[in-house]
This record gives C-alpha cells, sequence and structure tokens, in this order.
C-alpha cells in the first residue's frame, strides 16, 4: 500500500520538478487520448507542441495569445500568494474589455495616438471596479470570494450581450451582435510588419518584472505573502488584512483589465459575445503551473498559450473538437496538484 | 390563477436541481471537505446522462449514468484532497475546469441529439385537483425525491449515530482519528455520495428539466448550490428552502417576459447571479453566525500522522 509522508522541509527539487513531471503526464494522457481516439499520437505532439513555434508567424501567435494569460495569471499570483480566491478574472477580463471598448468607440478618424492609453487604462479601471466590487463585498459583509467573484463573471458575460446586442450595435453591422470597428487611433500599436503581435508582449513582461520586484523586494508585498501563509504572525506584525485583501483585488482585477482592452483593442479589434474566451479560467491553471512565481508564469503562459492554439490547429488539421484544449488544461491542472504532493510529501511502499 | 400555478411548478422544478446538488455538497460540507467541482461534475453528468438516454432510450439509466459519473469524478477529487492532501479550494477548481474541457470535448457529437418523450407525470387523484393539481402534483418523481431526502438527511445527520460520526469528522478530524473512527475513509465516503447526488442534480438537468446538451448547460447552478450550503447555514431543511427559493427567482424571469415587462433579457438573465450575490452577504453580514454554524474543518486537511 502506499502511503505518504510529511516531510520535515519542503522539497525545493520537487517544487521545481512537480510542473515538468504534470505536463510529462498530461502529454501522456493526451498521446493515450489520441490513440484511443484512433489518432496518431505523434501528429498530436507535432500539432501541439512543434506547429506554434515553427515559423516566425505562429510564434508571433503564439505570444499574442500568451500575453493575456501572462497578465491575468500575475495578478492571480499576487491573490493566491495573500490568500485571496479571486476565480472570477474572467469577469474582470470582460469588464476590462467593456470599458476599453467603450472608450474606443468614442475614437474618431482624426484621434491621436494618445487614445491607446485611454483604452488601456480604461481596461484596468474597468476590471479594477469588478474586482473591487467582489473585495468591497468580503470587507464589508464578509461574502465568500470564490463564489462572489465567479457570480459576477456570469453578470459580466450578460453585460456585454446587453451592450453588443443593445445599445452599443454597430448600425451598419447587418445586425450581428458586435460594435463596429475601432478607428485605427485606438487599436494597440503592433510590434513588426506581418505579425499581429503587438505592444501588449513588453508590457506584459515589465509587469512580469513589476510584480516579481513588488512581491520579493518591497514590504507591502512581503505583508501580501506573510498574510496568505500566517494571519496570526501577519497580525502580530500590524499587516492589516483588509489591506491585503483590496491590493490583491486590485491588482488582480487591474491586470485581468488591462488584458482585456489589450484583446479588444489588439487582435480582436471590436466587442462581440465571444469576448470571453476563458482566459481568466485558464489563468488560474498558469499561474499555479507556474508556482505563483512571475518568471515560471512568464514560462507557463507560453505553455497554455501551445494548448489554446494546438486546440485549434487539432480542430482544423485532425478534425477534433477545439475544447480538447479545455480537457487538457484540466489534466495539467489535476496532475500538477497530485504531483505536488511530492514537494510537502514523501512517497513511500508498506504498512 | 392559471399562471400562479404554474410559475409556483416551475419553480419547484428549478429548485429540485439546486437541491438535490446543494444536498449532495452539504454531506461533504458537513464531513469537513469543500468540493467547488460541483459544477464540473454537474457537466459531466448531465452529459453522461444524456448520452445514456440517447442510446438506451430510458431516463432512469440516464439518470443512474449521471450519478455513476459523479461518482468517479468525486473518487478523482477525493483521492487527491483525501490521500494526497492537496488543496481542496484548488482541486475543486481543477475539477470544474476539467469537467467542463471534457463535456465540451466529449458532448460535440451531441448537441444536436433529441431524447425521446417522457410520458406526463401525474399523482392519481390529487394531479386533478384545480390549481393545486397542476402546481404541484404533475411533477417528475425526482421533485418528490428530493423532499425525502431532505427529510432522510435530517434523520440520518441529527438522529443517528453514524450522523453524528460524520458531523464529527467535520468539526475536529484530530478528535474523531484519536476515538478510532477511519476520518479518511469517512471523508471519501461523504464525497462520494456528495458527487453521486451532485451528478443526479446534472443527469436531472439535461434529461428532464431541459431535454437537450449543449456545452456549459449547467451555467453555474453547481456554483449557486455551493452558495446554498452556506445561505441554509448547513441545515438541510433551510438548503430546500433556499433552492426553491432560487428557482423561483430563476423561473420568475419567464414569467416577466410573458407578461410583457420591458427589460432587456440579459438583465432577467443575471438575476439568479445577483440574488446569490445577495444572498451571501445577507448571511455572511454576521461572522458569528457563519463560524456558530460552519463545521470547525470545512477545507481543513487532516493528516493523521504516522
Amino acid at each position: 500500500m502506499l502511503r505518504v509522508e510529511l516531510r520535515a522541509q519542503p522539497s525545493r527539487v520537487w517544487s521545481y520538478a512537480s510542473p515538468l513531471l504534470a505536463l510529462v503526464l498530461t502529454v501522456l494522457i493526451g498521446m493515450a487520448l489520441f490513440v484511443l481516439l484512433g489518432k496518431d499520437p505523434l501528429r498530436g505532439l507535432q500539432v501541439f507542441f512543434w506547429e506554434p513555434i515553427r515559423t516566425p508567424y505562429a510564434l508571433g501567435e503564439l505570444l499574442l495569445k500568451a500575453t493575456p494569460l501572462l497578465l491575468i495569471a500575475l495578478g492571480l499570483a499576487v491573490c493566491f500568494r495573500s490568500n485571496v480566491w479571486n476565480i472570477g478574472a474572467e469577469g474582470q477580463f470582460v469588464l476590462g474589455a467593456l470599458a476599453a471598448g467603450g472608450v474606443a468607440l468614442l475614437a474618431g478618424p482624426d484621434s491621436g495616438r494618445w487614445m491607446v492609453v485611454a483604452v488601456l487604462l480604461a481596461g484596468v479601471a474597468g476590471g479594477m471596479v469588478w474586482a473591487g466590487l467582489t473585495a468591497w463585498l468580503r470587507d464589508r459583509f464578509h461574502a465568500n470570494e470564490i463564489l462572489v467573484s465567479l457570480m459576477l463573471v456570469y453578470v459580466a458575460i450578460q453585460l456585454l450581450g446587453f451592450l453588443v446586442y443593445g445599445p452599443w450595435k454597430d448600425p451598419l453591422g447587418y445586425n450581428f451582435p458586435q460594435t463596429k470597428t475601432f478607428e485605427a487611433a485606438a487599436r494597440m500599436p503592433r510590434l513588426f510588419d506581418g505579425s499581429r503581435l503587438n505592444i501588449g508582449l513588453p508590457i506584459a513582461l515589465a509587469l512580469a518584472a513589476g510584480i516579481w520586484l513588488y512581491l520579493f523586494r518591497t514590504l507591502s508585498g512581503f505583508a501580501q505573502q506573510i498574510g496568505g501563509l500566517a494571519p496570526a504572525a501577519a497580525r502580530f506584525a500590524g499587516f492589516s488584512s483588509r489591506r491585503a485583501l483590496w491590493i490583491a483585488l486590485l491588482v488582480s482585477g487591474g491586470l485581468a483589465g488591462l488584458a482585456g482592452a489589450l484583446e479588444v483593442a489588439g487582435p480582436l479589434g471590436q466587442l462581440t459575445p465571444y469576448v470571453p474566451a476563458g482566459y481568466g479560467f485558464a489563468a488560474i491553471i498558469v499561474a499555479f503551473v507556474g508556482r505563483l512565481h512571475p518568471v515560471g508564469i512568464v514560462l507557463s503562459a507560453l505553455l497554455m498559450s501551445m494548448f489554446y492554439i494546438g486546440g485549434e490547429l487539432a480542430q482544423s488539421r485532425l478534425g477534433f473538437p477545439k475544447s480538447i484544449t479545455g480537457v487538457f488544461q484540466g489534466l495539467l491542472l489535476f496532475s500538477l496538484l497530485a504531483c505536488d504532493t511530492l514537494v510537502a510529501y514523501r512517497i513511500k511502499w508498506g504498512k | 390563477m392559471e399562471q400562479s400555478a404554474l410559475l409556483l411548478a416551475s419553480s419547484l422544478n428549478a429548485g429540485t436541481v439546486l437541491a438535490i446538488a446543494a444536498l449532495g455538497l452539504l454531506i461533504n460540507e458537513k464531513a469537513g471537505i469543500v468540493n467547488l467541482g460541483a459544477e464540473g461534475m454537474m457537466l459531466c453528468a448531465a452529459l453522461a446522462g444524456f448520452a445514456t438516454v440517447v442510446a438506451t432510450g430510458s431516463h432512469t439509466l440516464g439518470l443512474l449514468a449521471g450519478m455513476l459519473a459523479g461518482l468517479l469524478l468525486a473518487a478523482l477529487f477525493g483521492l487527491l484532497v483525501i490521500w494526497l492532501n492537496t488543496n481542496q479550494y484548488a482541486t475543486g477548481l481543477a475539477l470544474s475546469l476539467f469537467g467542463a474541457g471534457f463535456s465540451a470535448f466529449a458532448g460535440t457529437g451531441y448537441v444536436q441529439a433529441k431524447l425521446p418523450e417522457q410520458g406526463p407525470f401525474a399523482v392519481p387523484l390529487l394531479s386533478d385537483l384545480p390549481w393545486f393539481g397542476p402546481a404541484l402534483f404533475r411533477h417528475h418523481p425526482l421533485v418528490y425525491g428530493a423532499l425525502a431526502l431532505v427529510l432522510l438527511l435530517v434523520w440520518w445527520l441529527y438522529r443517528t449515530r453514524s450522523g453524528l460520526i460524520l458531523r464529527s469528522v467535520g468539526e475536529s478530524p484530530e478528535s474523531a482519528h484519536a476515538l478510532g473512527y477511519p476520518v479518511r475513509r469517512i471523508r471519501l465516503g461523504a464525497v462520494l455520495a456528495g458527487g453521486a447526488l451532485c451528478g443526479l442534480a446534472g443527469a436531472y438537468v439535461s434529461t428532464c428539466y431541459t431535454p437537450l446538451w449543449v456545452e456549459g448547460m449547467i451555467a453555474g447552478k453547481g456554483w449557486i448550490a455551493l452558495a446554498l450550503t452556506t445561505f441554509a447555514t448547513w441545515r438541510p431543511a433551510r438548503i430546500l428552502l433556499g433552492a426553491y427559493l432560487f428557482g423561483a427567482v430563476t423561473m420568475i424571469q419567464f414569467h416577466l417576459q410573458g407578461q410583457g415587462i420591458n427589460l432587456p433579457s440579459q438583465f432577467l438573465t443575471m438575476l439568479p447571479y445577483l440574488a446569490t450575490i445577495l444572498v451571501l452577504v445577507l448571511i455572511s453580514r454576521n461572522p458569528q453566525w457563519i463560524r456558530i454554524n460552519m463545521p470547525a474543518s470545512l477545507g481543513k486537511p487532516f493528516y493523521p500522522g504516522a
């Protein structure tokens, strides 16, 4: 019989090895799934791990998709490290997209380039407001943040639906539920010709560095983490748990909102009912697989982006439903959680 | 008259889904385990139930298949949480994400499928009563099953020895362990029972409540059921009451639309989610109240040592 035994110290080796082992497990299960469904597993591997990096254009798409995942997951890392369970990042992403879209719609043909800044700031504000709602209800009424933030996802999606089916619908859009395409002045500047990659990527990378500095080099970041690890110790040290709650939710809401702004004013270029693509939920997995550490999250965002692009390719090349991405995402998180047992425990045979 | 009877009937029906799932989650939570995977289990069970009815034509088998699906996923969850001591929140989330992904993936072939008609249900004699007949006595047997389940749970949790043991495991697993009770096996049993009930609720949605399959069709009912356990301060009878209340909130949107009230449909669709938030706020306002009623070691892992 297998049994687990508590380690005296969490294993450093396993805390790095566990995400890798989880990835290997997910790939193995994925290949088994391909075999079961009568597809060539090697072709599957190629579609998921080689095609997305084969050409410069594909690489650009990979980075483009990794950007919102990276941004949202960075915010969630701050939340989860503070023991604040914000799982409504999807809603904050949608609200950011809505606010950014609202500003972008104001741009005319002769608006200046400063519109881009306004659009991004609106996105941040939108996400912050939505997350702030959760923080307020938690702070003032002790309402559980998991359920509140999640319920607000559904509310945000309905709000988006109302706007694109109603007041914001493009009058020249053949009655499709979408806004008009944003003016060029409000769109994110691209980095290179021949790629859709835009300024979102450098912004996200800079913010990753910023979050690293905040978490590991400032007193406030330290207080956040102590509050998460040892609430009693944080209280004795005089770190306010209410402050930690607000910071965690506002930072993650702002980052998710920024991701929403970059998405609508970047690759999408307009608001449609398809803005919520599940990035807010996928980013939860990104955050955990990246060990809640900015550097790890950069890597895991790339991995998750591969899953997304691989899923799309599996649909067009192999005739799979695109939702296979969701299966792999779930499997990855399951495997990670199981492998993480090895960090705190030793697995032993015997009675 | 006729309108109000129909509103009551549809509220009871909608509430039944929430009640069964929430009662399952209650069993989990009484044993100290929070399963945030309810939504995922319900989605997979909805698909399993739907696919089974398509294949066999039997609605009973469909409900059983849903229970089995919920049970299997709960077993996976239980294994991770109880034996590998993984974080309950994270593992439940993983289950919800996996369930959503897997059911969407495996269900693509069923989106257009139709189910055979189910005969109308009627309690003999009583169903012919004016008003009360259509309101109360023409329901699927499971609607009455939910009532029976509540009675059963009240009796079991508060009037039997095994119910007391279950609660003790949720209050203080260390003490229960010291007294020689197999804490982890009891918790696994609770998790499995909860999974089976969530599965039953999920399969009821796709085979009886709205007989069709679409991706993500549970639409947050699993999460609302989770909120219900808090709302009910972990009391079975209050869960039933809360579930019917939420059923009414869900249903009122259709009736408002029928009455010609001109509110954009999106705002009506928001109602159950807003109501959930409102209810959580109202009930959580007084932290003392929650602390007294909540199983004391809810969400905390139990490691029995060497």
